[in-house]
């Protein structure tokens, strides 16, 4: 962990090939000996709902966190609202703030109520006073149905619940973009739906957002351009029905088979179909 | 012959039998020891040396006000500076800066390594001979420094353990809020770690009490006798050991709640997990 690292220095604004919300050029990313990123170009329009589906270790999520620099690239360029996000001069956490990040485990601070959780990061990163900070988390709890649940600590939440109080807070941050990093994945199923929702609707409000995701349906339904990634790089993308519906790579087919009939094998083991 | 009837003939017992004898015999160990005891003891000679009443009285009150009292204060005092020092260089030894570990590594290892004694000995009478003056601050400053320097050496280990046993998440999703790192360490991970770390951190306290017994070869006046001295001084006077119980007995006031706080503090964090 930095110790206390802070810059303030604004950088000049750098120029990009276009005005995406996120723009990913040849990105690369190796834990030690391991490259889990094999040269990653990537786009995400203003507006835009981009789902990125994939087996596991396929490197979807380190992409996602690649973007917000929970993971610093080895190599490579990330433009987050044209600013290049990889350049040392950026004031990294003012980026950060303009990203929503919504985790798999929730992450959501166990020392602190909900309402707490959604104000500290207001107060102490926007500066925004106790009246402001609490009225913008109340009307986002309001909007992922947690307006009753204000006084509750995260221990006392369900694990929807939990997840809706992350999207939430990242929502009270007033971001220009989310990230969404598996979020049904450590969900009982029967709970699934209302984060979906939840995700459905700030779509519909045109929230840009990229979607590391397992669920399909979702994908197919509210997702405007899908991604395969398959061991560190991009297979195949287009719209859901096209690659969802009629795959072109193999190895997109092979994938859907399994996700969508679990346990129905259409092709041995060992790989060869 | 089956084996479970030879089980069962084994010693002519069976298993109850034999866990009913095995149990009985300690009991009966146990009472006989303590009947001799009982019986054997010169009972009239203990109280008189040990639980001597009219010596007793003559103890208090100052064995509270001021012996109990200085013992109290030595160990807070020497436990705040502790835990301050400690914090820091538990964060130096997190730090990305190689020095920082170093230098906190250096001080850990140094002052887990060498005796308390001897180290209150060096502020004591090394520091005043070499430099031909006593330490500003008298007589808190050496039994700050004696007691809190060492102490923040384990202090430091312990407040460690507990940030690294906060979750990752917590600080990224801090992280991703925007909030710098220092930030996320002081709102978000320190908070969680302090939970963690409260049933150790009060065993140092407790033997942060038994250790401020050492501060009386600093030299102390009569306001300043913490309570071992205060028995030994006591012991000589009235030729009798009933204060040194005594003194014991008012050691045990301050520890034995705080390790009835530690265990349930530990069965808290137990069911909590």
């Amino acid at each position: 962990m930095k110790f206390m690292a802070r810059t303030s220095r604004q950088p000049e604004v750098v120029s990009t090939a276009s005005d995406a919300a996120i723009e990913v050029r040849s990105l690369h990313k190796s834990f030690g000996t391991l490259e889990v990123l094999k040269g990653i170009d990537f786009h995400v329009d203003r507006g835009e709902v981009v789902c990125v589906i994939g087996p596991s270790g396929s490197g979807k999520s380190t992409l996602l966190r690649c973007i917000n620099l929970l993971e610093t690239p080895t190599s490579g360029k990330i433009w987050v609202s044209g600013q290049d996000v990889t350049d040392l001069d950026v004031d990294i956490d003012a980026v950060r703030r303009s990203i929503g990040m919504v985790f798999q485990q929730f992450n959501l601070f166990p020392h602190l109520s909900v309402l707490e959780n959604l104000t500290i990061a207001q107060r102490r990163v926007l500066r925004r006073s106790r009246t402001e900070a609490e009225a913008v988390a109340l009307t986002n709890l309001e909007r992922v149905g947690l307006g009753d649940k204000v006084t509750a600590y995260p221990a006392q939440l369900s694990g929807g619940q939990a997840q809706r109080a992350a999207i939430a807070r990242s929502l009270s941050m007033g971001p220009d973009l989310m990230l969404f990093d598996e979020p049904t994945s450590a969900l009982d199923p029967e709970l699934v739906g209302d984060v979906l929702e939840v995700m459905r609707s700030l779509a519909a409000e045109g929230m840009t957002m990229m979607v590391v995701t397992h669920e399909m349906s979702f994908a197919r339904e509210v997702a405007d351009r899908v991604v395969f990634m398959d061991d560190g790089a991009i297979v195949e993308e287009g719209r859901p029905e096209a690659v969802l519906g009629a795959p072109q790579h193999p190895r997109t087919r092979d994938f859907l088979a399994r996700v969508l009939n679990p346990g129905h094998r259409v092709s041995p083991p060992d790989g060869h179909a | 012959m089956s084996t479970t009837t030879t089980a069962r003939r084994t010693g002519g017992l069976t298993r109850r039998q034999r866990i009913r004898l095995v149990r009985g015999v300690q009991y009966a160990a146990f009472l006989g020891v303590g009947l001799l005891i009982v019986v054997k003891a010169d009972w009239p000679r203990l109280s008189h040396d040990y639980f001597n009443l009219a010596i007793a009285r003559q103890l208090f009150p100052d064995i509270l006000s001021t012996a109990l009292k200085n013992t109290a204060i030595y160990t807070a005092m020497g436990f705040v500076f502790g835990l301050g020092l400690g914090l820091v260089l538990a964060l130096m030894r997190l730090s990305e800066v190689a020095p920082y570990r170093w230098v906190a590594n250096v001080y850990i290892e140094f002052f887990r390594g060498i005796p308390l004694l001897l180290w209150l000995f060096f502020l004591g009478y090394g520091v005043p001979t070499a430099t031909g003056a006593q330490l500003p601050g008298q007589p808190y400053s050496p039994i700050v420094l004696g007691l809190g320097m060492p102490a923040a050496a384990y202090m430091a280990e312990t407040i460690r353990a507990g940030i690294q046993a906060v979750p990752r998440g917590q600080a990224e999703a801090a992280r991703s809020l925007g909030m710098s790192s220092g930030q996320a360490m002081i709102s978000i991970v320190i908070p969680q770690a302090f939970r963690i770390i409260v049933p150790p951190l009060t065993n140092e306290v407790i033997l942060l009490t038994k250790d401020s017994s050492l501060v009386a070869i600093l030299g102390v006046t009569v306001g300043t006798k913490e309570l071992t001295k205060f028995g030994r001084d006591a012991l000589n006077q009235l030729v009798n050991p009933t204060p040194l119980v005594i003194a014991g007995l008012c050691y045990l006031i301050i520890t034995v709640p705080l390790s009835l706080v530690v265990r349930r503090l530990e069965a808290h964090n137990n069911r909590a997990r």
